[in-house]
């Protein structure tokens, strides 16, 4: 189950960030071994990305993140760094499906409205975000019910093993 | 109200929900090792069906490391336990592979690889989808999707001497930026269409997730029809058009007759030029091949430029055919052997120096003139490198010239 209100800090990214900014396809080779893979996150965009990040924050992007390629190994190696929740202007499509069914919300909204290092808290039932530096309100783009619900059951694994087949 | 491709394809309306049987799931070498541990933890213990289940070993192949050969064993095992078809090291690209052997008009097919939309050139409505949605398809049989709304893309006119189905969608791209069709249907219209090959097809259908669409389809034409035929699978058939009154978010107009050769910049594909911006940039490599650009059409373009001719003494010019069907025609037709003699290296059937893994990765501040479909930093395992994209022919003219060349001017 993922927690429906998310409280942590802000790590500013730019617009399309890609899939092989996230992580470079030159890893393939160690997709098995995830806890080496996850070493390399971000490597070539933000060197230090793994020390940056604390148990709760956030990734707060421009437009068209996750661009490219299909990879999974995106999303699962960002929510390995520790953060809980991707927010951005757009997000590429194969990406926001694979975070949600990896159990990692992303939420389309306005991120001019959030500095690097701002303090968030992200209502995900309500897709009400609230910057608590700026006092800012934001509101995201809702997603299709049947993907909040695989988000809730905190991903497609655990979604399909409790309800065997997809609902409407 | 008339249906748009998409809309017919799933049945239903734009905005819709559709939980839908796939007629085709398939995964690749760097996505299924994770699909399948995925698949292992979903509990559902066989896949729905193993004849419309297909593992491809294209995007390391042959393997490079260790690793890989692991995930390679991994793949064959589950091929063997779960009866579903595998394609080995050296049989050819995915999407190249789909196309030949399985996509038909009307078919619904998803990919753990996101140049799946390839497959829309055919009139099926293919898109990539990460590991865990794929294990899923693959053990349920069916998968969701929301019913896209359409972009419609009406061509015009025909292609000028040294211009090519490469140069339409680098524009189209351009045009429309990195994310102008994300979460749309592209769907290509107008008179120029019976004029487009399949080759040609495929390689628009295969770029429409370069600008975030989610599925690039044309109509199921007589194009489509002498495809199929000429693959054996001309029972496949089935004519299949939008209605005329399909309601379309947006409609866009090219005449391809007004295009250019173009080139995309590092470190975008959306950063398109017209070629006369990019002439005279000195190249250290020339990659001619990918789903984008790998099929015979491809090589017989490039082939009939190097003829006779050699590549520049500091640029390698690397060659991979898509499938082993296009390595073999293009052996008896001549093109290999054209393309050898030039100063080329033959790469077997693959995505090869596309992504980095293996046979072509790129030094540090070096440049790269590729066929493929992507430029992202990076891409070919090297971040400190630059790569151009662009037609095979382009890509023959500037081997010949070692920089950038208009293809019109060799
Ligand atoms: S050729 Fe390149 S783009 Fe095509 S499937 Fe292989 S790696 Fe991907």
């Amino acid at each position: 189950m993922t927690e429906t209100v998310l409280k942590g800090k802000a790590i500013k990214l730019g617009d399309n960030i890609s899939t092989d900014d996230i992580i470079p396809g030159r890893f393939a080779h160690l997709r098995s071994n995830l806890a080496e893979l996850s070493k390399h996150t971000f490597e070539d965009l933000i060197p230090n990305f793994a020390s940056r990040v604390n148990q709760g924050d956030f990734v707060v992007a421009g437009k068209n993140f996750g661009s490219g390629s299909s990879r999974e190994h995106a999303p699962l190696v960002i929510k390995m760094s520790g953060i809980v929740a991707i927010l951005a202007k757009s997000a590429a499509r194969i990406f926001f499906r694979n975070a949600i069914n990896q159990g990692l919300p992303v939420l389309l909204c306005d991120t001019d409205q959030i500095n690097d290092g701002d303090q968030l808290e992200i209502n995900l039932t309500e897709g009400v975000i609230r910057n608590l530096t700026s006092n800012a309100r934001l509101t995201s783009t809702k997603m299709p019910p049947l993907m909040f619900a695989i988000l809730k059951e905190g991903g497609l694994i655990p979604y399909i093993k409790k309800h065997k087949d997809f609902e409407l | 109200m008339g249906k748009t491709l998409a809309e017919k394809i799933l049945s239903l309306k734009s905005g819709d929900i559709v939980i839908a049987n796939v007629d085709l799931v398939f995964l690749q070498d760097t996505t299924g090792p994770l699909a399948i541990k995925q698949f292992e933890e979903s509990g559902l213990k066989t896949i729905a069906a193993p004849e419309k289940t297909a593992i491809f070993i294209d995007h390391a192949a042959p393997s490079p490391t260790q690793q890989t050969s692991n995930d390679h064993m991994l793949l064959r095992r589950f091929a063997r336990e779960t009866n579903c078809h595998i394609y080995e090291v050296g049989n050819g690209i995915c999407h190249q592979l789909v196309a030949e052997l399985f996509a038909n008009p009307g078919n619904i097919i998803v990919g753990a690889d996101s140049h799946t939309v390839t497959a829309g050139a055919l009139c099926a409505f293919a898109t990539g989808m990460g590991s865990t949605d794929i294990a899923t398809a693959m053990a349920l049989g069916k998968t969701w999707f929301r019913v896209p709304e359409t972009f419609l893309i009406n061509l015009s006119g025909s292609f000028r001497k040294g211009i090519y189905a490469k140069d339409l969608i680098l524009s189209l791209i351009g045009q429309l930026g990195a994310d102008g069709a994300t979460y749309k249907a592209l769907e290509f219209g107008g008179e120029s269409l019976a004029r487009l090959t399949m080759s040609e097809r495929l390689t628009i259908s295969n770029m429409v997730v370069e600008a975030g669409a989610k599925v690039g389809l044309f109509p199921s034409d007589e194009v489509t029809q002498s495809f199929l035929s000429s693959q054996g699978r001309g029972d496949s058939y089935k004519p299949l058009y939008p209605d005329a009154d399909a309601s379309y978010e947006r409609i866009m107009s090219i005449n391809l007759a007004s295009l250019e050769p173009m080139v995309s910049f590092p470190h975008t594909v959306d950063n398109v030029h017209p070629v006369s911006e990019a002439k005279g940039i000195k190249l250290q490599q020339v990659f001619i091949g990918t789903c984008t650009n790998g099929r015979l059409e491809d090589l017989a373009l490039a082939a009939n430029i190097l003829k006779g001719k050699k590549r520049y003494s500091d640029t390698r010019l690397l060659v991979a055919p898509a499938s082993q069907q296009v390595l073999l025609q293009a052996i008896e037709k001549g093109y290999i052997h054209s393309l050898i003699e030039s100063g080329a290296t033959i790469l077997p059937p693959g995505c090869a120096a596309c992504l980095g893994l293996h046979q072509g990765v790129l030094g540090d501040g070096e440049a790269c003139l590729s066929t493929a479909n992507r430029n992202f930093k990076g891409r070919m395992g090297n971040p400190e490198a630059m790569i151009y994209l662009a037609s095979p022919a382009t890509a023959a003219a500037s081997a010949i010239k070692g920089e950038i060349t208009d293809p019109r001017e060799v």
